[in-house]
């Protein structure tokens, strides 16, 4: 950064007169790197994208403009496409609950030890840096029908073994387990916001007869809604966007039955694909899939108002 | 957004969790006294170890017995890293991605400072609403930005180099921007203000006063960048296509069908994935304190 060289660096010893840039100026240049990276590395393809979701565009030729036609055959011709919305939703439904409640349950446990507190968090820490091709290759094994150490272990106790990575019924749950596993950063922030609610209000809640279970609905809950709406919010976007783990676990095509195909692998397959490179097709995908997360985003904000609580005049 | 994040940091008001955790005193309870409680962390604690255990125990049984599933080998064998080894450049793969890494860490650490520093410590027109779109962009999803920034770097002749993977570093990071504010503001006013009496410009403050005093979050934004390049697959999938360029996710993920044919495909991948993990587990165990506050304080991951 050291192109931005302001001159009052130069400032010269004994000089009284001084040499400040004007207050503005010296704002914008420090800020400049990320005003330029804004609008060539955000600004101009989101709007790019737009543009080519009514064109056709192979990169060879130039854009020619359709209208809504990748649109149209998208929601209505398209027999993959709702297959993947469909298999991208549930993922989420399934997702982002029970990531929360086993994050905030393991930072609950963890809130109450008072010895090898930090031992423990970091065996439950482990997995969350566990590089994610490597996390899902350890459950395709783990999970592997035939061989995997969990049906193994479920057919020694004469279970069901379910067939996790070859039946379409699991192919989501599989991923979600994989990925609940990683709930580390998730869990981390829960303990934190824990460790933050003022002890003299449970010490309250007590005088007034409040339970276990009462002092953690009506102080704890509403304490931490901040974080858990951060998460909530955090986590369905991320939810919304799988590719990494469809890609890896099920060989990039999206699984048996093509039920670990998400929208964002459909959209790479659009792209960049062998014999593909429908760009203006592909940006279409990407706009359903932002419109889908503005709204559901949206959503949660307004509900926001509901259940979260703010702190009065924090800040 | 920004009553959202503002909410994200309340254990920062309250003091480190370590600070905390001393203040609990001499008479916290013992193990023994609350022994319900540790029995159920336990339990959940070896659910969430043991498949880590099984990742590395995988990778040192002897071929012909990884699909006994026993948790004890007849003995532990380092011929599955030696394979790995033999048949794909990951070494090679190991040195691309550090390149990356590193330049990505030292180009988002300058870049984002700088820019926060502007947010939280210099007044000029428009700064909050600026500072709204910052967050707004945290919040937009990279799908939508995907395409056009191919065709850029396309456009660039960088497609198949490793520029694109770091080189948007530069510009700073919405995310980083915002948690090197948040830290810039606990920097005293009087410390800035002085060195302004002196004579000192706001390139000077920010490099000789801010920087030093903001360390612990540089650090933390560093591992956290790292982190993130060492792991990220989608993006050199997208621009890399020759193999001795390809990143070590990117190369571990090309192995899968390699190894099927060879027979020891499961033993292999283990060995290789503890490879690819190795790295980070290093860097996590030599900055825990950073690791843990970092994401405790600022919500990088959800």
């Amino acid at each position: 950064m050291t192109d931005i060289d302001l001159p009052a660096t130069s400032a010269i010893p004994g000089q009284k007169r001084r040499r400040l840039p004007h207050e503005a100026v010296a704002g914008y240049l420090t800020i400049s790197p990320w005003i330029v990276g804004f609008l060539v590395f955000t600004a101009f393809p989101f709007f790019a994208s737009l543009y080519f979701s009514f064109t056709k565009y192979d990169v060879l030729s130039s854009p020619e403009w359709i209208g809504f036609e990748n649109y149209q055959r998208l929601l209505t011709r398209d027999r993959l496409f709702p297959i993947a919305l469909k298999n991208t939703l549930v993922y989420a439904l399934m997702y982002v609950p029970l990531h929360i409640v086993t994050s905030l349950g393991i930072a609950l446990l963890l809130n109450e030890a008072a010895r090898a507190k930090g031992f423990f968090r970091t065996l439950f820490y482990l997995p969350a840096i566990t590089p994610a091709i490597a996390t899902a290759y350890l459950w395709v094994w783990i999970l592997n029908p035939n061989d995997g150490l969990v049906n193994s272990t479920l057919r020694a106790l004469s279970l069901p073994a379910p067939g996790w990575t070859v039946d379409p019924f699991w192919t989501k749950p599989t991923i979600v387990i994989s990925q609940v596993w990683s709930m580390g950063a998730g869990m981390l922030m829960f303990l934190a916001a824990l460790q933050g609610v003022p002890k003299d209000l449970y010490e309250a809640a007590k005088l007034d007869g409040a339970g276990k279970f009462e002092r953690f609905r009506s102080v704890t809950l509403p304490l931490i809604s901040g974080i858990t709406f951060f998460v909530a919010t955090v986590s369905t976007i991320n939810a919304l966007g799988v590719f990494t783990q469809g890609y890896v676990m099920f060989d990039k095509d999206g699984g048996p039955e093509n039920s670990a195909l998400f929208i964002v692998m459909y959209l790479f397959k659009r792209a960049f694909g062998s014999g593909y490179f429908q760009m203006g097709y592909a940006s279409a995908i990407a706009w359903v899939l932002f419109l889908i997360i503005l709204i559901i985003t949206i959503a949660q904000f307004r509900l926001s108002k509901r259940w979260v609580y703010y702190e009065q005049g924090s800040d | 957004m920004a009553e959202l994040v503002a909410q994200t940091t309340p254990a920062q008001r309250e003091g480190s969790p370590e600070e905390i955790r001393k203040d609990a005193g001499p008479d916290k309870p013992s193990i023994r006294d609350q022994w319900p409680l540790y029995l159920t962390l336990f339990g959940f604690s070896a659910l969430f170890s043991l498949p880590f255990a099984w990742l590395v125990l995988t990778s040192l049984k002897p071929p012909d017995e990884v699909f006994d599933n026993s948790w004890i080998p007849s003995q532990i064998v380092t011929g599955n890293y030696q394979d790995v080894f033999n048949v794909a450049p990951v070494w090679r793969w190991m040195l691309n991605t550090a390149i990356i890494s590193v330049l990505a860490v030292i180009s988002v650490v300058f870049s984002s400072s700088l820019v926060a520093y502007g947010f939280a410590r210099i007044k000029f027109p428009g700064r909050s609403q600026l500072f709204a779109l910052v967050i707004s962009t945290y919040l937009l999803p990279g799908a939508v930005t995907l395409i056009p920034t191919f065709l850029i770097w396309n456009k660039l002749g960088a497609v198949n180099t490793i520029w694109p993977l770091w080189a948007g570093n530069l510009f700073g990071s919405a995310f980083y921007i915002f948690m090197l504010r948040q830290f810039m503001f606990t920097v005293p006013r009087d410390l800035t203000d002085a060195a302004r009496v002196d004579g000192a410009g706001y390139f000077r403050i920010y490099w000789n006063i801010v920087l030093p005093l903001v360390r612990p979050a540089l650090v933390a934004v560093a591992i956290f960048e790292f982190e993130a390049k060492w792991n990220d697959f989608m993006t050199p999938l997208i621009y890399l296509n020759s193999r001795d360029k390809y990143t070590l996710a990117l190369g571990l993920a090309s192995f899968k069908e390699q190894f099927k044919e060879l027979g020891s495909q499961w033993a292999m991948l283990m060995a290789a994935s503890v490879i690819f993990t190795i790295p980070m587990i290093l860097l996590f165990f030599l900055f825990q304190r950073y690791f843990m506050e970092g994401v405790a304080h600022s919500g990088l991951k959800g």
